[in-house]
């Protein structure tokens, strides 16, 4: 599927701190037997956001909410920035993860790091997960929850920079190539369909040494 | 003289259809496993795209994650799980790609299939939408999960755009004591490396203790590698690879077969090969491991006890800690062998094959599960499995001993079928994930080898399976 270029954009942060968060707690299996790509945002985090037991196809406005949950607080209702701990996204390979987060409005993911399978997943999606040091995440976790309003991130994907409400400007290290495909909203199956002859003639040269594997 | 190469480096070099210059490479990928779960976007996106699979004989599909493990004349009774097998058999039809539906006795876990069919072969580079692909490295395969549009990279392209992860080696020396298996040794290095200190590499386990391990034990081991945040696990290629690997209906057969072994005989790291990161495990030192937390890395030895949150110096650990206590219903101190069960699972595509059915088993001979354990389950990795753990007369032993004895399937693995957890239940369980609500929403989970499973339903609580004298 294409995905849309990636725009430059101001946003608030929502700050989420737990380290290891896991697909089954972004979107939990049940929400897994649906064929669409689309709907999962309602249902993002839902063990952690809901009092009673998701399921799906349910209406959600009318479900308990946990107030305890930071996505839950109003003075983050706007959020496209998420904020959160290391290894972000591990487990599952369930690409319903980073639906559920562009689905819920999130465009960014802030983490010192995250699992290698989310990652490619999320950037797929459009998704810009941005790894920064420890010590610079420890300190928007603090601006992020100092302030009675949330704190708001420009965010310059073209001079990878971020600068968050005037504290400095941040400098961001992105693979050039997911770096290309988010600027231009490449479409990479067909990018890969642009070297079917590379891709026949490695074929051709593969029969030869391995014809097991194409028997 | 060339420079020595690791098992990954070969694998990948055979691989690469080319590199651009931002060093990604587009990696040729020889076999991909299909299920009903992460695959209906992937066909839809193909059809809206107006494409067709490169070389659908390549692909193999077969439901697990949503079948029921009772009653399998019925059908699947939940509507929307139902829709996402039926959505899967139509696709299948309307793609040309081979499946195994819910009749038929080769179906079971897609990683339990693979191997046990011959289509997954050593040296070839294989995906599926599944996180535990990394299974199929066992077999010097280079495999691992992706996401639904990677799925449906594969099937246009036949192709992945990678760049090539650092690699790892995990060398476990010596030999394992008695009653420690694979699963053991997994954990333990989870436990030891954590569950990030994987990521961004592929790791190879080597040593005198895999060495010495059956296939079905060094699938255990490769499994868990996501638990490790190593998307791929590898292990070099032997005899006992090739003896397990002839004869299968996929494999290659006859004049083919040893032409195919001849080149499988090379694909081992170079002695001098080089590793961005070594680890060395003593075998002698792994003892039973029981997690007692919400992520794999929180696993102690069975004579252990439940850590105390305040002794951790790290605030972000320490916090992950409480949280996990307090889900988990612990209290720091408590002697891991203490703790009550309600449920027990012997299953998965962790230890859902064989030789984890006859381990379970010789625990459970003449034997009766504990009165207060309300369900302990065995459900094996395969209808392959399953017919011939019958054939051993294991189901009578699980029977006889009070386990329930089921049709195979993820089930409680990821409980996406009917098999869950209710709220504040406690599991041992065989699977590979103790995440929250992994196993049913407010579910807890402890994960231990299948003797230890066993063992537990026995006592309803875990005990050290190197006392029971099995």
């Amino acid at each position: 599927m294409p995905i849309k270029p990636f725009e430059n954009f101001r946003g608030a942060v929502l700050p989420l701190d737990r380290a290891n968060v896991d697909t089954d707690a972004i979107i939990p299996k049940q929400f897994l037997k649906s064929i669409k790509r689309t709907g999962f945002g309602p249902n993002l985090f839902d063990e952690w956001r809901y009092l009673d037991r998701g399921e799906p196809g349910q209406d959600c406005s009318n479900r308990p909410l946990n107030p305890d949950f930071v996505l839950n607080d109003p003075k983050y209702a706007d959020a496209t920035i998420l904020l959160t701990r290391h290894n972000f996204g591990c487990g599952s390979s369930r690409e319903h993860a980073p639906w559920a987060l562009a689905d819920y409005g999130f465009k960014v993911l802030i983490a010192p790091s995250f699992a290698d399978i989310f990652h490619q997943n999320a950037i797929k999606n459009g998704l810009l997960p941005i790894v920064l040091d420890e010590a610079i995440v420890d300190r928007l976790f603090q601006l992020a929850t100092d302030s009675d309003e949330p704190l708001t991130i420009d965010v310059d994907l073209q001079n990878l920079t971020l600068d968050a409400d005037g504290h400095g400007t941040i400098e961001i290290d992105i693979d050039p190539f997911h770096h290309h495909c988010l600027i231009h909203g490449l479409d990479d199956i067909g990018l890969t369909l642009t070297h079917a002859d590379d891709i026949a003639a490695y074929e051709a040269r593969r029969q030869n040494e391995a014809p097991w594997l194409f028997a | 003289m060339p420079t020595p190469r690791t098992l990954y480096d070969k694998i990948w070099d055979d691989h690469v259809v080319r590199t651009d210059e931002h060093g990604t490479s587009l990696l040729y990928i020889d076999r991909q496993l299909v299920h009903e779960v992460t695959s209906p976007q992937a066909f839809e996106g193909l059809r809206l795209a107006g494409r067709k699979p490169r070389r659908p004989e390549t692909h193999l599909a077969v439901p697990d994650h949503n079948v029921p493990t009772t009653d399998r004349h019925l059908g699947i009774t939940d509507p929307i799980s139902r829709i996402q097998v039926e959505a899967l058999e139509a696709n299948c039809r309307e793609f040309g790609i081979q499946l195994f539906d819910m009749a038929d006795k080769r179906q079971g876990i897609v990683h339990v299939i693979g191997p046990e069919e011959g289509f997954t072969l050593p040296g070839i580079t294989m995906v599926c939408g599944d996180s535990h692909t990394s299974t199929h490295g066992a077999f010097g395969a280079l495999a691992f999960g992706v996401g639904t549009s990677e799925v449906e990279h594969v099937l246009a392209t036949q192709c992945l755009l990678q760049r090539k992860s650092k690699s790892m080696l995990v060398s476990v020396d010596g030999e394992l004591g008695r009653g420690v298996t694979a699963k053991d040794i997994v954990l333990a290095i989870i436990g030891e490396i954590g569950t990030a200190g994987g990521t961004g590499h592929v790791i190879e386990y080597g040593g005198d203790a895999i060495r010495a391990l059956s296939m079905e034990g060094r699938m255990t081991v490769c499994n868990m590698s996501i638990e490790a945040g190593a998307r791929a696990g590898l292990i070099g290629i032997d005899e006992k690879t090739i003896d397990y690997v002839r004869g299968r209906p996929m494999a290659p057969q006859g004049e083919l077969f040893e032409q195919a072994a001849e080149h499988w005989r090379s694909l081992n790291s170079d002695p001098g090969a080089e590793y961005d990161r070594v680890v060395h495990i003593d075998a002698a030192s792994i003892r039973p491991q029981v997690t007692w937390g919400t992520s794999p890395e929180m696993v102690l030895p069975v004579d252990g006890s439940v850590p105390d949150p305040a002794e951790i110096a790290d605030p972000v650990k320490a916090g992950s800690y409480r949280h996990a206590l307090a889900y988990m219903g612990l209290t720091p101190g408590t002697p891991l062998a203490e703790i009550p069960l309600d449920k027990v699972f012997i299953g998965s595509c962790t230890n859902g094959r064989i030789e984890d059915l006859r381990a379970a088993a010789e625990v459970a001979r003449g034997r009766k599960v504990a009165d207060s354990i309300k369900l302990a389950m065995v459900v094996p990795g395969s209808g392959l499995v399953k017919e011939q753990a019958e054939a051993e007369g294991l189901d009578r032993i699980f029977t006889e001993a009070g386990f329930e004895w089921r049709e195979p399937g993820c089930s409680m693995c990821l409980a996406m079928n009917a098999d869950r957890l209710e709220p504040g239940e406690r599991c041992a369980s065989t699977s590979n994930r103790n995440f929250e609500g992994r196993q049913g929403q407010g579910g807890r989970t402890h994960l231990v080898s299948p003797a230890m499973a066993a063992a537990a339903a026995i006592h309803g609580r875990f005990v050290d399976v190197r006392e029971e004298g099995a």
